[in-house]
């Protein structure tokens, strides 16, 4: 199969017209500092929600604490790029790589265990996290981390659109498919020669190291990063929006990272009923549609190449 | 010498009363988990509920402590029973992810439903128990702590002898052994989970309200971390197993009072959790689990 081939090109060419079509409107000044920064929450939140796809998806695990190796990454990021003056490159990839780092050392332990223990210690981990930031005089404990913006819409959007491909290259390797393997039948993979703890620990290390550049991403915008920001609700609302589109369907979460990011956005002034329309959109969608709205399909361009060339996942 | 051993009962005292709260709250968890692995993440805010429903049973209705709790238990009871009813039973055979996201899900509802309902301020608990305490050897025993150990042995030794001797409680044993073959016997599996959500409602509704009488404040929010910490709890003493989240709590809520003993009362929650982490590596079927193989 060749890379430049015609269902990519399109999907490079809609890219380039997305990217530069919101690159010319910043530049022309059209649009308003709430929908910029909601611009770039989608991208954020498109990050977290396909890299959380690949471990709860792709990978059949359950994790429900995306938030703190996002804020394992944007506090790290926030170190190199405020206190070690580095740049912003250098930063983001920090964040990330510490990420990974502290994913490769929970997974490692956890993910050979079976059954639910997983979430219960990424939920931990999360609190954790969030303590050890809160007790840390360093990054400013409880009253935050003032950060100067540097991210700006090229950033945010090339960063998303590299860790897309990231994953969904993943997804349709060896590798992916050894994690689907293990979704679909831990006993019966292993049985077929797999290592599914290996797939597991790889597929749960490179989703904390995509966590980890979004929350770069988040530091380097929003100024200022508190502990609470990275807290259970926000891990509630990237599981939401993976839910949402689908367990195992990338474009599913994609979707489901653009809607919920909306939605929160315009019901901002209600909290509380946001909260309790999520939770309950949650529990209908479990309870009619249990693979989520998408199931594990994806969106695909399939009538442009040929048939089965473009079937992904 | 003396002063430090006082200190040191002291924080014992204050460890078991929180340590209660927490084997209270467990109990539900590891029955619910028992029966039907699923870990009920709505439990702590079943908690929640059954505080507010104490508070306003003491506060609006003026009713003193014992109807109140009684009140609480039953209203959770039955509010148990819906959740279980309504949100889990339609998904026993679909995939846990699924029923683990619809409990995430349960609980927000009821957190937010309940800030809606009663708004997000801190109430304060009318003084319900009498604020003395007695001292017993240089030791200060808060009449509060007396009725929460208290509360919780009374309500333990019913929960065992419920589970040992009564039909219900066999059939509670028979179906967390094996629920097909308990099918085949005879036993109404249904009712018997749903008996599980009433009783594990009702004793979380009694830690809540004993929480509110103790320390006075809730909020909607305030059943998260102390059911988190009471899986935790659960997790320890091994899953599933009453006697163990008994165990668990106490031990639980005796390492957080020491911790805070030694000055690091922020750090209390880490601790807790990295509990939780190394139980998982070290002896994940927990401190009173025995280890099963995998059939396929």
């Amino acid at each position: 199969m060749k890379v430049l081939n015609k269902k990519n090109l399109v999907i490079l060419l809609a890219v380039l017209v997305v990217y530069g079509g919101v690159q010319a409107a910043i530049a022309a000044r059209l649009i308003p500092p709430f929908y910029s920064v909601n611009l770039m929450l989608i991208c954020v939140y498109v990050i977290l929600a396909t890299s959380l796809n690949l471990i709860n998806g792709v990978t059949g695990q359950f994790s429900i604490g995306h938030a703190g190796f996002m804020a394992i990454g944007a506090y790290l990021s926030a170190i190199v790029s405020v206190k070690l003056h580095g740049p912003l490159g250098a930063a983001i990839l920090a964040g990330g790589i510490v990420s990974a780092a502290v994913g490769f050392l929970v997974g490692l332990p956890t993910l050979r265990l079976k059954g639910d223990y997983l979430a219960i210690t990424t939920l931990g981990v999360g609190q954790i996290v969030q303590v050890v930031f809160f007790n840390t005089n360093y990054v400013g404990g409880a009253a935050g981390f003032t950060v100067p913006r540097t991210v700006n819409w090229t950033w945010a959007f090339w960063l998303t659109v590299i860790s897309v491909v990231i994953i969904h290259n993943f997804t349709n390797s060896t590798h992916g498919r050894a994690c689907i393997s293990v979704r679909e039948n831990e006993i019966a993979a292993e049985a077929m020669g797999i290592n599914s703890t290996k797939y597991k620990v790889m597929a749960f290390t490179l989703g904390s190291f995509l966590g980890g550049l979004a929350g770069g991403l988040y530091a380097n915008y929003m100024y200022l990063i508190q502990p609470t920001t990275f807290s259970f609700l926000t891990s509630f609302n990237i599981l939401v929006m993976v839910v949402l589109g689908g367990l195992g369907s990338m474009t599913g979460s994609i979707v489901g990272a653009v809607v919920m990011t909306v939605l929160s956005a315009y019901l901002s002034q209600f909290p509380e009923w946001r909260m309790v329309l999520t939770a309950l959109l949650l529990i209908v969608v479990m309870l009619f549609r249990p693979s989520g709205l998408l199931g594990t399909k994806e969106f695909n361009l399939g009538f442009l190449g040929k048939k089965g060339e473009s079937r992904a996942a | 010498m003396g002063h430090v051993l006082r200190e040191g009962l002291q924080q014992v005292v204050n460890g078991l009363s929180m340590g209660s709260v927490y084997a209270l709250i467990a109990l539900g968890y590891t029955m619910v988990y028992g029966i039907v692995k699923l870990i009920n993440f709505a439990h702590g805010d079943v908690m929640m509920i059954g505080a507010y429903v104490g508070w306003l049973a003491t506060s609006r209705l003026h009713m003193s402590f014992v109807p109140a709790l009684l009140l609480a238990m039953a209203s959770c009871a039955l509010l148990g029973v819906i959740i279980e009813r309504i949100a889990y039973k339609p998904l026993r055979n679909a995939t846990r992810v699924a029923a683990l996201i619809t409990a995430i899900g349960v609980s927000l509802f009821l957190e937010y439903g309940n800030m809606l309902v009663a708004s997000a301020q801190v109430r304060s608990y009318p003084p319900v128990l009498p604020s003395v305490s007695y001292k017993v050897g240089g030791v200060y025993l808060q009449y509060g702590a007396i009725v929460i150990f208290a509360t919780t042995i009374i309500l333990m030794i019913l929960l065992t002898l419920t589970v040992r001797y009564t039909k219900i409680g066999k059939a509670m044993r028979a179906a967390s052994f094996d629920k097909d073959a308990a099918l085949m016997m005879g036993v109404n599996v249904n009712s018997t989970i749903s008996a599980t959500f009433a009783i594990g409602s009702a004793l979380a509704a009694a830690a809540g309200v004993l929480y509110g009488a103790y320390y006075n404040t809730i909020d909607p929010l305030m059943g998260i971390i102390p059911g988190l910490k009471a899986f935790i709890a659960a997790v320890l003493g091994g899953i599933g197993i009453i006697p163990g989240a008994v165990v668990g709590g106490l031990v639980l809520g005796l390492t957080e009072s020491a911790v805070s003993a030694l000055g690091a009362s922020t750090w209390r929650d880490a601790v807790a959790f990295l509990i939780l982490i190394l139980v998982l590596i070290l002896k994940p079927s927990g401190l009173f689990g025995k280890n099963v193989r995998e059939k396929v």
